[in-house]
């Protein structure tokens, strides 16, 4: 009888999303505390996909540390490796020519639309639609070719070098580029008939993951995901790197902070790099693609292949490294996910003292709980999607 | 023939048990049929699925078996059949056991009172349409116990949305065929489909807009089937209540979905778009159609049933999932009052009447 006069107690459900899920984007594992459909507590694990990349690049020449940024963040590696290149020139005090400035201004928007691309296909996916995102991964696939034809490789590029890119592009990826370039905005307008206007996907990601400008600011966010919340930061229009000071193109911000506004901010910043694309094609100039300073370049190949000096040249930066002024830096650059940031300590030597990688994925991927805690688990999901994360660079 | 046959029995046992043991058979033939009819239908049903989603979303489907993909179906079903029967440690066994059976069964015992042509069901029986929605009700018992039974908190969770998902629809579905039964005065399919073809339209969904679009929308949410897919939703439940199921026990949900869209079909078309017939002034216009024999007009019947079962496939293919407090809003405060205005406008119109 005692039984009967106890209340009724309920309990509250503890799940274990991922690290094998289907909705959280590789390997991250949330612990999320249920009342029914509610979470209470929502707990990210990072740390699953850790490679100790940061340690391994110290143990390389800063020119084979290269293929290493390739696989931080897999899906948009052309924009790791412009960052890279960037804060390894900056440390080397060398600049790279004109023409592998536009080139990898070029490269690195193609790299954000892949990325974008596949996250607009990825996040819809999650919410339930499947058409919007084979129509992305059409457009992915025409970029991964483009790749292929610049590099040979369609994921892992490495086609910027520190002092320039690899090897000269060729008209026939030009006009290839230019025919893409064309077509993507159209393309763009039948993926957003889809989804922008969306009844239902307007439910599921308006007034969901709400942050405010201040609280994003101070959470670290930077990327979409910031401009999501109002707060105009880009680093390509406020410490410009390679030839972002002389494209036009707009910064699209939200206004709310929520699912919807960052997915407006993403669409809208597919359709700016579209247009810088454009520009970059444009107005292209002539000139070498690797900067002459033979001290902290890799001599070019056929001579290596023919010449005895070259040969030893080469020899040595491979085997011992440049010589590179002692101290340190840090150069940001705008990835397809936030600001990804390189710090070396330079100790003189061909390897970096310290290599520290800034990556915006850990930051958000922070935020998650802050965002889901008191939602549903739907939320859950939306809001995973819409922080645009990739943990093989939240865990370097 | 069947007269021959009755003497020829009955010189055996007597005529009243010739009858009897004829009538059986006769029964077991028609069961046989409707259910080997419905497994293949269901079979091509996912086969066709696959090539009108494939083709939406710039992809061809499957081709690579049999010509133009043709044999997929059995290749998949043939792949279910060999593959391991997993069971997990925690699981309720005789429940885990027994929950895809009541699922599957429920759905093909639906089967037995819908009337493919004139004069064709396996029962027809006169609370046809309650019998109808008795069994879907049935099938979340499937879900529920698959859910609670798995010891696995995705199925657990999937098992309760599912649950209370189905009844809340079930009432709204229940309350738009009201409207139907005022007009045709039955609950017998077969008499709701004459009564249709009495009527100057021909179909019911014409007067009974309100109660078609609900019973339309109220049929996506009792398949569990997009945008009101949340009990298997992959990307939140990895897959809802049967993630723990395997080989023929996943297969059995997978045709008791597949044969409960048919069935959500059967019933749109029976209740709303005049079952087998065509609209009399068709008829009318057209007089040699009349000649016709009786089971030709189950080419009219399938027609109409594949123009739900491609709206099933197109809705998919375009829109996401509603959140579980969004769907429950839906059902309790948009449709289910409109059912009751349905309700109440048909009977008012009934009793003035006009129908």
């Amino acid at each position: 009888m005692e039984d009967i006069e106890k209340p009724f107690e309920t309990k509250e459900l503890t799940i274990s999303m991922g690290p094998q899920h289907p909705a959280t984007h590789g390997v991250l594992r949330l612990v999320l505390q249920l009342n029914g459909e509610n979470v209470v507590k929502c707990t990210p694990y990072v740390g699953y996909l850790h490679r100790g990349v940061e340690k391994l690049g110290e143990h390389r020449t800063y020119f084979a540390a290269l293929p290493l940024t390739d696989r931080l963040d897999y899906i948009s590696s052309m924009n790791n490796n412009v960052g890279y290149v960037n804060a390894v020139e900056k440390l080397f005090g060398i600049e790279a020519p004109e023409r592998a400035k536009y080139i990898r201004t070029m490269v690195a928007e193609m790299g954000r639309i892949s990325s974008h691309i596949i996250w607009l296909g990825t996040h819809v996916l999650d919410i339930g639609a499947t058409t919007p995102f084979l129509l992305s991964m059409a457009q992915r696939e025409r970029i991964l070719d483009l790749f292929e034809m610049l590099c040979g490789a369609r994921l892992t590029v490495s086609y910027p070098r520190v002092g320039g890119v690899r090897n000269d592009i060729s008209q026939e990826f030009l006009d290839l580029l230019y025919e893409f370039v064309l077509d993507f905005p159209s393309n763009m307008d039948d993926f957003e008939t889809l989804v922008t206007e969306n009844r239902i996907w307007k439910e599921r990601t308006v007034d969901i993951g709400v942050i405010s400008a201040e609280e994003a600011v101070n959470w670290g966010l930077t990327g979409g995901t910031l401009r999501g919340s109002g707060v105009d930061y880009d680093v390509r229009k406020y410490f410009p790197y390679d030839a972002y000071d002389r494209v036009e193109f707009d910064v699209p911000v939200g206004k709310k902070g929520d699912c919807y506004d960052r997915y407006l901010v993403r669409v809208g910043e597919l359709r700016q790099a579209n247009r810088i694309i454009k520009q970059c094609i444009e107005n292209l100039p002539a000139g070498p693609v690797m900067a002459d300073a033979p001290k902290f370049t890799l001599p070019p190949k056929d001579m290596v292949l023919k010449d005895m000096e070259h040969l030893i040249h080469q020899f040595i930066l491979i085997t011992k490294g440049p010589t590179v002024p002692e101290g340190e830096v840090y150069v940001g650059s705008e990835v397809p996910k936030g600001e990804l940031g390189f710090y070396f300590v330079s100790d003189g030597t061909g390897k970096p003292y310290r290599m520290r990688v800034r990556s915006p994925s850990f930051v958000h991927a922070s935020v998650l709980p802050r965002l889901s805690e008191g939602g549903l688990i739907a939320d859950v999901i939306a809001n995973i999607g819409t922080i645009d994360i990739v943990l093989g660079e939240c865990d370097r | 023939m069947i007269s021959s046959v009755t003497s020829f029995l009955a010189s055996f046992v007597g005529e009243p048990m010739a009858d009897m043991i004829l009538n059986i058979v006769i029964i077991l033939i028609k069961v046989a049929v409707v259910i080997v009819g419905t497994l293949l239908h269901v079979a091509y049903a996912t086969y066709w699925e696959r090539k009108v989603i494939g083709h939406m979303q710039l992809r061809l489907g499957p081709r690579e078996v049999g010509p133009f993909g043709l044999l997929q179906p059995f290749a998949d079903g043939v792949k279910l059949f060999f593959k391991e029967d997993i069971i997990p440690a925690d699981a309720d066994k005789p429940i885990f056991y027994l929950a895809p059976v009541i699922f599957f069964t429920s759905a093909l015992t639906s089967l037995s009172v819908l009337p493919f042509f004139d004069g064709f069901a396996v029962a027809n029986i006169n609370v046809g349409l309650l019998f109808l929605l008795a069994m879907s009700s049935l099938g979340a018992y499937g879900i529920v116990m698959s859910g609670w039974s798995a010891g696995s908190k995705y199925s657990f969770l999937g098992g309760l949305r599912s649950a209370s998902q189905v009844i809340s629809y079930e009432i709204a579905m229940g309350l738009s065929l009201v409207g139907v039964m005022i007009m045709a005065g039955s609950l017998n399919l077969t008499e709701i489909v004459r009564a249709q073809y009495n009527y100057p339209t021909g179909f019911y969904a014409i007067p009974q807009i309100l109660g078609f679009f609900v019973f339309f929308v109220a049929m996506f949410a009792e398949t569990n089937r997009l945008p009101f897919d949340l009990p298997e939703a992959e990307s939140e439940l990895v897959a809802g209540y049967f993630t723990e199921y395997s080989g023929f026990r996943f297969a059995m949900f997978f045709l008791g979905e597949y044969t409960g869209m048919l069935i959500m079909s059967s019933i749109g078309t029976v209740c709303f778009l005049g079952g087998w017939t065509l609209p009399k002034f068709v008829m009318e216009a057209l007089p040699f159609l009349s000649e016709l024999p009786n089971f030709v007009w189950i080419v009219v019947f399938l027609a109409k049933v594949y123009v739900f079962m491609f709206l099933f496939y197109w809705v998919r293919a375009t829109l996401p999932r509603y959140r579980y407090d969004q769907l429950m809003n839906i059902g309790w405060k948009l449709l289910i009052p409109l059912a009751l205005v349905n309700v109440v406008f048909s009977g008012t119109l009934k009793i003035m009447g006009w129908f």
